[in-house]
């Protein structure tokens, strides 16, 4: 199969999304003649010009409830925040109101609409360029959150956000965005809710997100080599999240790792670590572990940056500690 | 408008308007009403004039004082009340109560809890009809709350760079909740601050619907005609408390709130239809006798209505559920 970066791949699922249904719009701050900070909407204002592809003023709340109220009359926005952080002004408007008009016009109106941004840390963009907000969207009703580390999946997962009557978070690690992968041609969906089995494996499960998927992948290969196979898990989305195919692979290996760049409190590796104890507590061989972004604003300075997040490295001793017990 | 049938139209919106409140006031106090309650007497002349102007498809984004905005958009009274009472039978099937109205097949996209985002909502709409190719309008009505809120400045800014199809339709009621206008404004003339998006701003009498009638007419159809937006700032006065049951004089005297029932949208009409011979008295208590009719019974639909089934009380979060 052909290989594009991650950014590539959901071009390619908006750029055919938009050429099939005319009532998608994109919204952001140079996402018109620009083609988006991320190159998410390149070469596509000469094909469906500014009306479709509509530079913004930096009004985060402003466009995002301009959003909402477009997605209740009959057209579907994007939303591109170019940075997931910029658009901590506009929480009121994805949380009280798009989040909960389906509910409160007990489903009369629907709400198709996408908020993608960027997230994650690295490039020493610093604090208000590297945070992960997907835990806390992730805990209200109403909302899907969708968190992809791989371009094919990336494709499926913004295909299927395009035809969706549900908001969509739709949260790109910045890290990942230039990372190669297989990419299917032409109509490809992914549906929510479905984790990916990235790794077979028999002696423990890892479950990560974004970038921690790819650094996953590397202490697989470093422990396989020492002949520990480790299953790892990629959920994709998580809202909705996949409990069965964690639980299912837990019941095979009897040890869970979460691995989430995010802050630990309240945060999806919380919410993974209670689902097992709660409901696959008799089938846990050992205590259930998590390893997390530092609980601190990112710093700058790279060996700073460098401290914050979970390398290889200390992925790859923690599946060996977890293996001990 | 000369004519006497848009006339009496006017008088019976504003009429089941304030019927309505009444009853629901009423119904409030004896504890059929569950939660919140803000009324919408004194500002009927506002929701009337504008709404006399819009189609069916066009749509209406409103506030948490919102009766008024739904029932002259042509929300039935009795799915209302039934709402209010927390019914199945209510508008939004018991899921929002007064403060989260929704009626999408009369186009009234929502009432609100939240003071501001049905500016930018409504400016939302007006961006879809415009990229849908329609002459459909959106409208937001706001309270004088809003105008400083951040949701005011980018929503009409927007609206003025895209010239988007809505109305803005600010009732300057002279209180965000017991804080008065004055305190709260640099510049309190709200009609000024249109120069400031792009866009006509008009400062009206709020309490006569003729007046309101005539400058959304000419609002909406420069919104049809591609035009853009206006901002409307009625200038009015709510004659009960904030919220039902809540005190009224620590913010403002009883002489005001007498004064300004003298100043009643409804009387100012009538005086009016009399003066001019339009309608005569028996004609308008005729059709204020058929509007109680009317009220009286969507009350006892709203109490004679099931209850939603608790069983159902997740529906809805998403779009299949």
């Amino acid at each position: 199969m052909r290989q594009l970066t991650m950014m590539k791949a959901t071009l390619e699922a908006l750029s055919g999304e938009m050429a099939r249904n005319p009532a998608i719009f994109v919204l952001g701050e140079g996402i018109g003649k620009r083609g988006g900070n991320f190159n998410t909407t390149s070469g596509l204002f000469d094909f469906h010009g500014p009306q479709r592809l509509r530079d913004t003023p930096i009004s985060e709340r402003g466009f995002v409830g301009l959003a909402c109220g477009a997605a209740m009359t009959g057209t579907r926005p994007v939303v591109d925040f170019m940075f997931a952080d910029f658009v901590l002004d506009a929480a009121g408007e994805i949380i009280n109101q798009i989040a909960k008009i389906q509910y409160m016009s007990s489903g009369r109106i629907k709400m198709p609409i996408v908020l993608r941004g960027c997230i994650g840390i690295g490039h020493a963009a610093a604090t208000h360029h590297s945070g992960s907000y997907y835990s806390l969207y992730a805990q209200f009703p109403g909302l899907r959150v969708v968190v992809p580390s791989m371009p094919g999946d990336a494709k499926g997962l913004l295909t299927t956000a395009l035809r969706c009557d549900d908001p969509v978070l739709f949260l790109e690690h910045r890290e990942v965005l230039g990372l190669k992968g297989p990419v299917p041609e032409g109509d490809h969906l992914v549906e929510f809710g479905k984790a990916s089995v990235m790794r077979q494996g028999s002696d423990v499960t890892v479950v990560a997100l974004a970038l921690m998927v790819h650094k996953a992948l590397a202490a697989c290969d470093i422990l396989e080599r020492d002949g520990i196979s480790v299953e790892l898990i990629d959920p994709r989305t998580i809202a909705p999240l996949d409990h069965d195919t964690i639980l299912r692979s837990v019941a095979k290996t009897g040890r869970l790792l979460i691995v989430d760049e995010a802050f630990a409190p309240c945060g999806i590796g919380a919410e993974i670590a209670a689902l097992v104890a709660d409901v696959g507590f008799d089938e846990l061989d050992a205590p259930i572990r998590r390893l997390n972004g530092a609980h601190t604003p990112t710093p700058y300075s790279p060996p700073l940056e460098t401290a914050v997040v979970p390398s290889t490295e200390i992925i790859t001793q923690a599946i060996r500690d977890l293996c001990d017990e | 408008m000369q004519e006497k049938q848009p006339f009496l139209e006017l008088y019976r919106t504003m009429m089941l308007i304030r019927l309505c409140e009444e009853r629901l006031a009423k119904s409030h106090s004896r504890g059929l009403v569950h939660g919140a309650c803000h009324t919408y007497v004194g500002q009927e002349a506002i929701a009337t004039g504008v709404s006399a102007h819009l189609r069916l498809e066009d749509v209406v984004f409103s506030t948490h004082r919102g009766h008024g905005h739904a029932l002259a958009k042509g929300l039935d009274p009795r799915q209302l009340i039934a709402e209010l009472y927390g019914r199945e039978t209510g508008c939004s099937r018991g899921r929002g109560g007064s403060m989260h109205l929704f009626a999408p097949e009369v186009g009234l996209m929502g009432t609100s809890g939240i003071v501001g985002p049905c500016i930018l909502q409504a400016a939302g709409a007006g961006y879809s009809f415009k990229l849908l190719k329609t002459d459909r309008v959106a409208v937001a009505f706001f309270g004088d709350g809003a105008v400083n809120n951040g949701a005011f400045h980018e929503g009409l800014n927007m609206a003025g760079i895209w010239k988007l199809p809505v109305l803005f339709v600010c009732e300057n009621n002279q209180f965000a909740t017991e804080v008065p206008f004055a305190c709260s404004a640099g510049n309190p003339r709200v009609a000024h601050r249109g120069a400031a998006y792009g866009m006509p701003g008009i400062e009206l009498d709020g309490n006569d619907v003729l007046a309101v009638h005539t400058a959304a007419g000419e609002a909406v159809a420069r919104a049809r005609n591609g035009e853009g937006p206006t901002l409307l700032e009625c200038i009015t006065y709510r004659t009960r408390p904030h919220s039902e049951g809540m005190g009224d004089f620590t913010y403002r005297t009883r002489e005001d709130v007498e004064q300004w029932k003298t100043r009643c949208p409804i009387l100012k009409l009538k005086r009016h239809a009399l003066e001019t011979g339009w309608a005569s008295i028996e004609a308008l208590d005729t059709l204020e006798r058929e509007v109680a009719a009317v009220v009286e019974l969507a009350h006892e639909f709203g109490e004679q209505s099931d209850w939603p089934n608790p069983a159902t009380a997740t529906h809805h979060v998403y779009a299949s559920h």
